[in-house]
């Protein structure tokens, strides 16, 4: 008889959801220089990074956090936090979801759309360091593009909707009600499809 | 220490239902076989059967073997949506169900299907304890209903229904009655009569009986079509070899029940009030989930808002405590128990909210080291948690 299996999860998220690094502690985030949330109770997910920054060099010197959120979540953003110290502000602003998930040596796909905010979070606090240094113009933007006037849906739904399973046109429609009105923006929305799921999923 | 705190997932074998287990395990017959070796198979079938028979107050006869609670659900829903005017005598005119919003999956997900298949289905409300709204089943109640199916006690918050009444009142109206008791029976009184169903669903690991088997409840007179077709087993009522193990195991795990749920129940009830209270004085901010006296004597669900239910169970898992969530993001979907969703609790108290269900192997010793484990887990999440930074939702109330 074999016996308990390991968790879901590989052996370093498991450490990292064990002894999280760089927890921020207390409540107080004016020491910092950015500070970005992302994502809400209501939904289950919640997510703040906070960082310091070399003025001179724009290096990130410390990157804490807080989270509301499941295992996985805890565990991206933990290692997110050991990943961004030394880069500069340009740097982190591109690590993109898919090189955490390599760092913690894989996610379940069900979990993807749980690190996902975690780097969300730390572009959030990247554009607060911007903003409060009167560096508007280096503000990165992701502005939502409406890919289905109709029912008015944007290319962040159908990144969503990817992350949380969609994999086909039609369970893209499932889970967006996107192209269910006049269907126009049904190759558009495929391309992206496809886009969505090589960079989150590598397929 | 370790701690098994998810007796409503499945339970322990009973050891007694073990023992006979182990001395029956070169019982091989078919059943159906008319020698020595069926012979002594069937004795033992029929023997299970009438321990389930007598221990809800049914007839042998009324009692069809099946492999699981799930297929004694999908079975008697699915009896509702029949193409052949020839099948269900008297109720084929009937294809409206009626069920709640707080069911397992394995009816929700069949209503859907057989909505898809051209039937009416309806969902009752509950209210904030879980208790459906017989008002509303009043008002659906009419002459296009067939059945009515209502859990007896709820797997997540251990809510019980008053079937008694549902019954009368889905009778009066000419429809037939279903409850799936797979959480109840073991665990309460459960007489057929007493309850007025026509179908009742039976399931053997809920009650320290083996996995795999179950039973199904089918009134004498009922209109009954097999699920599972192609033999004459279970007198053509369900096709396939017995689990005769199975079957044997389910007896047994009966019998041993009639035995001891009564003191048993009442030793799980005065642990439930220590975990209780002890969670109360120990806890900050803290909602209990179900009905406050009408419940399982052995289920407790309760929310910690601020902290992430996944993340709960896998840090207590470390700790050696086994307990289940209604939180989304340990169940793969992205939503929230739809049970803790149907009693209005809103979608943080349910992603917070775990499950913790007692057995009879539970302890006092293991009551104290949850107590004591419990709140330093709840400290741990919180700590890390959103919701208490400044401006957070919880700030204020520490």
């Amino acid at each position: 008889m074999l016996q308990a299996g390991e968790w879901a999860y590989t052996e370093k998220l498991k450490e990292h959801f064990m002894s999280p690094k760089n927890i921020m502690q207390g409540e107080n985030t004016d020491e910092f220089d950015g500070v970005g949330m992302e994502g809400n109770l209501q939904c289950g997910d919640q997510m703040m990074v906070v960082i310091k920054v070399d003025r001179d060099t724009e290096v990130i010197t410390d990157c804490q956090w807080k989270t509301y959120g499941c295992a996985s979540a805890i565990a991206s953003t933990s290692i997110l936090s050991e990943m961004v110290k030394g880069k500069t502000l340009d740097q982190a602003f591109h690590i993109s979801p898919k090189e955490v998930a390599q760092e913690l040596g894989g996610l379940p796909d069900n979990k993807i759309h749980c690190s996902v905010l975690g780097d969300k979070a730390l572009r959030a606090a990247i554009n607060n360091y911007y903003v409060r240094n009167g560096m508007d113009d280096k503000v990165k933007q992701e502005q939502a593009k409406t890919i289905c006037q109709c029912m008015s849906i944007t290319d962040h739904d159908i990144e969503e909707a990817v992350l949380k399973g969609a994999r086909t046109y039609f369970e893209l429609q499932e889970h967006t009600k996107l192209g269910t009105v006049c269907g126009q923006c049904k190759d558009e929305a495929e391309v992206l499809l496809e886009k969505f799921k090589h960079i989150h999923f590598g397929a | 220490m370790k701690v098994y705190f998810d007796n409503n997932a499945t339970t322990p074998l009973h050891p007694e239902v073990k023992k006979e287990l182990i001395e029956a395990m070169g019982m091989f017959g078919n059943p159906s076989s008319m020698h020595a070796w069926g012979r002594e198979a069937r004795a033992n079938v029929e023997d299970a059967r009438s321990r389930v028979a007598g221990f809800i107050g049914a007839h042998d006869d009324e009692i069809v073997f099946v492999g699981s609670g799930s297929e004694a659900n999908n079975t008697v829903l699915s009896l509702f949506v029949c193409a052949s005017n020839q099948c269900i005598p008297g109720t084929k005119m009937r294809s409206s169900i009626i069920t709640t919003k707080i069911e397992h999956p394995c009816v929700l997900e069949t209503s859907e299907c057989l909505a898809h298949r051209g039937a009416r289905v309806k969902y009752l409300n509950v209210d904030r304890y879980g208790k459906v709204d017989l008002d509303q089943l009043a008002g659906m109640l009419g002459d296009d209903v067939g059945l009515v199916s209502v859990m007896m006690a709820n797997n997540e918050i251990g809510t019980l229904q008053d079937i008694a009444t549902i019954s009368k009142m889905v009778h009066e109206c000419g429809a037939l009655m279903h409850t799936d008791a797979v959480q109840a029976v073991g665990k309460i009184p459960v007489d057929v009569a007493a309850l007025g169903v026509d179908f009742l669903t039976i399931s053997a690991h809920k009650i320290y009986g083996p996995k795999g088997v179950g039973a199904l409840y089918v009134k004498k007179g009922i209109p009954y079509c097999p699920f599972i077709r192609g033999g004459h087993q279970e007198r053509g009522r369900r096709a396939g070899t017995e689990n005769t193990l199975g079957i044997l195991g389910l007896g047994k795990a009966v019998e041993m029940r009639q035995l001891e749920m009564e003191a048993e129940e009442k030793r799980l009830a005065s642990m439930k009030a220590i975990l209780k209270k002890g969670i109360e004085e120990r806890i900050d901010d803290i909602y209990f989930n179900g009905h406050p006296t009408d419940s399982l004597s052995g289920t407790l669900n309760v929310s910690f808002p601020g902290a992430e239910g996944e993340a709960i169970l896998l840090y207590l898992d470390l700790e050696g405590i086994a307990v289940s969530t209604g939180s989304a993001c340990a169940s793969g979907s992205l939503d929230p128990s739809h049970v803790l969703l149907a009693t209005g609790v809103d979608a943080e108290r349910a992603h917070g909210s775990i499950r913790i269900s007692l057995g009879r192997e539970s302890t006092m010793q293991e009551v104290e080291y949850m107590l004591d484990i419990l709140p330093k887990t709840i400290k741990r999440i919180r700590d890390m948690s959103t919701a208490y930074i400044k401006g957070g939702t919880h700030a204020a109330s520490r």
